[in-house]
């Protein structure tokens, strides 16, 4: 084909119609009117690999070696392939891919381990429900109990705070582990970090609004979250903090939102406890799928719970402190009928929390007998 | 273990290391043994050349000029045996302001003439050649970057530009292709500077051998010149080195050259001290 790039030069883009042209036909004859395109042209040439001879006024190219020989397309940009293979790499789902792309460890790459087909959806439905913490939040709202009530408020939301560290820092961990060709579980678990990045914000403020220091963080609670950072494999660490650590959070932000004795106490639990269900609907999720393909994982994941378990044996659980905390919060003062209040919702909770443990585990295929079992294991410190 | 076939090349830029590196890889792949012996100057490189301490020299022209000269000195014999596509049929060319007073080559007498290093062939001594032989001889501002190492630095050409848009030249002698990179770069806009002369096509580097080097000269040229750009292992080291293919070497593109390093004595002083 012949090429008339007019008076445009090379020093003005016009090697991107020669471009075109050689990438339709492998030999192009150039022509313009450009005072270096003499210069320019062979230069240009030489350096992209084309051979090129000059005839009078015009040139003719021929394409050189072409870098996108071999390259391999990564998967169909709407759904992802059963498996990523490393040399993929960072590449867009759908990117056609230059062969020698350094392979990166992304250990987590196929679809059966991560994959759920609501990720998409939930990933949707976070990024359209994200909350401004400067607003969202009634910070100004009276505070009118008494001190050894909002002493325990701070308490409880020194417990969160340390709770939720351990929620972003669990996915965080995996998201680099986790190939991005599964683009819609790496930003779902992305705005989960920044969910839990936001809780940790409110419940900081919450606790600081009327005290300087903060309350008590206890060896056992800390052991019992220490196994969940440590757990190595993404199933198993999504099931033990998704589908029964989050999902018994679930059950204490709705305690607090019910029974905390202010608003803005009510406020923040309420807000973080739309961010928990959607952690806890994507974990339960893939689970169910990976439950499917995998039915064996089931046996993994009860093993997982009963390790745990005995892992933490020696432990305390649950400090007395929260516990107490927590009676104190809803009963919302020291007047004996109001404790007995307290206690009985804090026994309620306890059990809502059981409940909605089994509920879950018989989503994903546990017998009743078994699902209660395994929930009676579940750590005492519920996260 | 085989003896190792020895490389000589100059380290004008940190990206040296890799590329060799990346070569050294793929030789021993092939089963060639292969190592690489770094040098700062292309004169030294030479010398060490003629004691048989490399087996092949990565010579710039230049430098492929010292070893032929110097062999044949000694009655041996040089031989280019390999080059990259991007090494055959340069040209330089000389810029003036194109809003200046400099309207063709003759007004360049007497004028300042912005050039690269001075041992650089293709911003120096090949375009100040191009010029006297069309009658010209000026001022030369040198702009050195990296002395020694045969203009291979393409600091001393943006640096003659970059003179040349300051005004402190009156014409500024770098590569074709510098040309157009210094214009993606936006040194200067299409219309700023024009092309006042470009010399006759000449060649660039290659891989010199001298008479008496080990058999496997041989393997390695096999090597070299069966890496396929379409290959992902090899593509990266050819994209480092600059090139797409690998060709047979020649001679036939040195003549510009040869004329100037005689017309300016540019390597006499050194065939002098060899001993």
């Amino acid at each position: 084909m012949t090429l008339d790039l007019g008076d445009l030069g090379l020093d003005e883009g016009a090697h991107l119609l020669i471009k075109r042209a050689l990438a339709r036909d492998p030999t192009v004859t150039v022509r313009g009117s450009s005072a270096t395109l003499g210069i320019d042209l062979p230069a240009w040439a030489r350096a992209q690999g084309h051979s090129v001879s000059a005839h009078g006024g015009t040139f003719v190219l021929s394409r050189g070696p072409d870098r996108w020989s071999g390259a391999e397309r990564a998967g169909a940009v709407g759904a992802p392939e059963a498996r990523a293979p490393a040399h993929w790499g960072l590449a867009a789902r759908g990117a056609l891919v230059e062969r020698g792309a350094p392979e990166l460890d992304l250990p987590l790459s196929t679809r059966s381990e991560v994959w759920a087909d609501e990720a998409a959806r939930l990933y949707a439905q976070a990024a359209a429900a994200q909350w401004d913490p400067a607003t969202a939040i009634p910070w100004d709202a009276p505070i009118d109990h008494p001190d050894e009530v909002e002493d325990a408020v701070v308490q409880v939301m020194t417990y969160l705070i340390e709770n939720e560290t351990a929620a972003l820092l669990v996915p965080a961990r995996f998201l680099g582990r986790i190939h991005p060709h599964f683009r819609e579980v790496m930003q779902l678990l992305a705005i989960q970090a920044a969910d839990e990045a936001r809780h940790i914000e409110i419940f900081t403020r919450r606790a600081h609004l009327r005290r300087d220091v903060l309350g008590l963080s206890t060896a056992g609670g800390q052991a019992s979250l220490a196994s969940l950072f440590e757990e190595p494999d993404f199933a198993i660490a999504s099931f033990l903090l998704s589908v029964l650590g989050e999902g018994s959070f679930l059950s204490l932000l709705w305690f607090l939102r019910e029974h905390a004795p202010d608003q803005c106490t009510r406020e923040v639990a309420r807000f973080s406890a739309q961010d928990e269900a959607r952690h806890v609907a994507f974990g339960l999720a893939h689970l169910q799928r990976h439950v499917t393909e995998d039915p064996q994982l089931r046996e993994r994941l009860a093993a997982a719970i009963g390790r745990r378990h005995a892992s933490l044996a020696h432990t305390a659980g649950l400090n007395a402190e929260v516990f107490d905390a927590l009676i104190l919060l809803a009963a919302g003062s020291w007047d004996p009928a109001a404790l007995r209040r307290g206690h009985a919702a804090v026994v309620d909770l306890q059990r809502a929390m059981d409940d909605g443990r089994k509920q879950r585990l018989s989503r994903l295929g546990f017998a009743p007998d078994q699902a209660a079992a395994l929930s009676a294991l579940h750590t005492r410190n519920f996260m | 273990m085989a003896k190792q076939l020895v490389l000589g090349a100059v380290a004008y830029d940190a990206k040296v290391v890799p590329i060799w590196e990346g070569f050294k890889a793929y030789f021993e792949a092939a089963g060639l043994p292969f190592d690489y012996i770094l040098f700062s100057n292309y004169e030294r490189q030479v010398e060490a050349h003629l004691r048989g301490e490399v087996d092949v020299a990565w010579n710039s022209p230049l430098a492929w000029l010292e070893a032929e000269r110097a062999a044949i000195k000694r009655g041996r014999t040089a031989e280019a045996i390999a080059m990259r596509d991007t090494d055959c049929d340069l040209t330089s060319v000389v810029l003036v302001k194109a809003d200046g007073q400099v309207r063709e080559t003759a007004d360049l007498r007497g004028k300042r003439i912005g050039v690269g290093a001075d041992d650089s062939p293709q911003a120096t001594l090949i375009p100040l050649l191009a010029l006297a032989e069309a009658g010209v001889e000026g001022a030369v501002v040198r702009h050195d970057v990296l002395p020694g190492k045969h203009g291979d630095h393409i600091g001393g050409e943006r640096d003659a530009v970059k003179a040349l848009l300051a005004g402190t030249v009156d014409a500024a002698c770098v590569i074709d292709g510098n040309r157009l990179a210094f214009t993606r770069e936006g040194l200067f806009g299409p219309s700023a500077l024009r092309v006042i002369l470009q010399t006759a096509p000449y060649d660039h580097c290659n891989f010199t051998v001298l008479d008496g080097g080990p058999s496997s000269i041989g393997r390695f040229r096999e090597l070299l010149l069966a890496m396929s750009y379409e290959d992902p292992r090899v593509r990266p080291l050819l994209d480092m080195e600059g090139l797409k293919v690998w060709k047979p070497g020649r001679t036939s593109g040195y003549a510009l050259l040869e004329r100037a390093i005689d017309r300016y004595k540019t390597i006499e002083p050194w065939l002098a001290q060899l001993s």
